[in-house]
């Protein structure tokens, strides 16, 4: 499994992402700088977690219009597996390669704690080792705009089409995101976004690796 | 040419910062607020002819980059 990990200014997860995909791919990812233009040839691209740009103007808005955002619609219109994380799925939502929006936590505050997430379907690259509304994940969140917004004709077009991928258990909705949805699908299936952070439950001496089974999911998918 | 864009949370989102400063406002004791929603405003010279290729390019950039249609409403004003 080659992957390639896009990098912004104020990206802050990116080590973190590499850890795990070494870990479940056994091969040490590359790092593509923003200003790129092109990608190197590779079967997964993620978009890790971080402040790029400061969250400026809205989180992820001014990095999802970088240069090397072309090179990653095109890696999605192939089909290929794109993951972005907490920053990279903000990016990935601006880009307009997910639908909704991620609004400043309903409670004010930035959350950082463990939640569990409940898989929502089987049915993606990311998700096929679990069941939907059976396996559970305990995965670390740590952000300040979370709170994933869609109207309530999106999120029944995103329940029709089985694009929810993700929600936290019931009373563990850290941010007030609607219908505790923690993560999305493309109508593709290949692009996964999510606020928590599974590439830090890969490890048990971090406290779990729950998180290790959306990685090792793109392998038997590959 | 001087522009002004106003971007305002849609109706139907909630704005927890709004809130928040309603909040505070009450307990400064200026009973009878309600409703209080937190938006932006961004300044712009634009270099253009008129006023109507001034509006033109701004609504380019609100609808680019400015504004997330998803959840805000923007309003452009030229001056001048």
């Amino acid at each position: 499994m080659r992957a390639a990990i896009v990098v912004f200014p104020g990206s802050n997860r990116e080590r973190d992402m590499a850890l795990a995909c070494r870990r479940a791919f056994g091969e040490e990812p590359l790092h593509v700088w923003h200003r790129e233009t092109t990608l190197p040839d590779v079967d997964f691209l993620a978009l890790p977690g971080g402040f790029s740009y400061g969250d400026y103007l809205r989180p992820g808005a001014i990095a999802a219009r970088a240069p090397i955002m072309d090179a990653i619609r095109a890696h999605a219109a192939a089909g290929k597996p794109v993951l972005g994380v907490c920053n990279g799925f903000q990016i990935l939502i601006e880009a307009g390669l997910l639908e909704g929006a991620l609004l400043r936590n309903a409670n004010l505050k930035f959350v950082c704690r463990e939640t569990t997430l409940v898989c929502g379907t089987g049915n993606s690259p990311f998700t096929r080792a679990m069941q939907a509304g059976v396996t559970r994940m305990r995965t670390p969140v740590a952000h300040h705009d979370g709170g994933y917004f869609v109207t309530p004709d999106q999120q029944k077009m995103l329940e029709d089409q089985d694009r929810i991928a993700f929600r936290y258990a019931d009373g563990d909705n850290p941010n007030g995101s609607t219908a505790d949805i923690a993560g999305v699908l493309n109508a593709g299936r290949n692009v996964l976004g999510l606020m928590p952070h599974p590439e830090n439950a890969t490890d048990p001496l971090a406290g779990g690796e729950d998180g290790l089974a959306l990685f090792t999911s793109l392998l038997e998918a590959a | 040419m001087k522009a002004q864009v106003a971007i305002r949370l849609r109706p139907d989102v909630l704005d927890p910062q709004g809130k928040a400063i309603g909040q505070a406002l009450q307990t400064l004791g200026f009973s009878g607020v309600d409703n209080v929603r937190q938006g932006k405003l961004i300044e712009l010279d634009v270099d253009a002819a008129d006023a109507a290729s001034a509006k033109a390019a701004v609504e380019q950039m609100c609808a680019r980059l400015l504004a997330n249609p998803v959840i805000e409403d923007y309003e452009i004003e030229i001056e001048g």
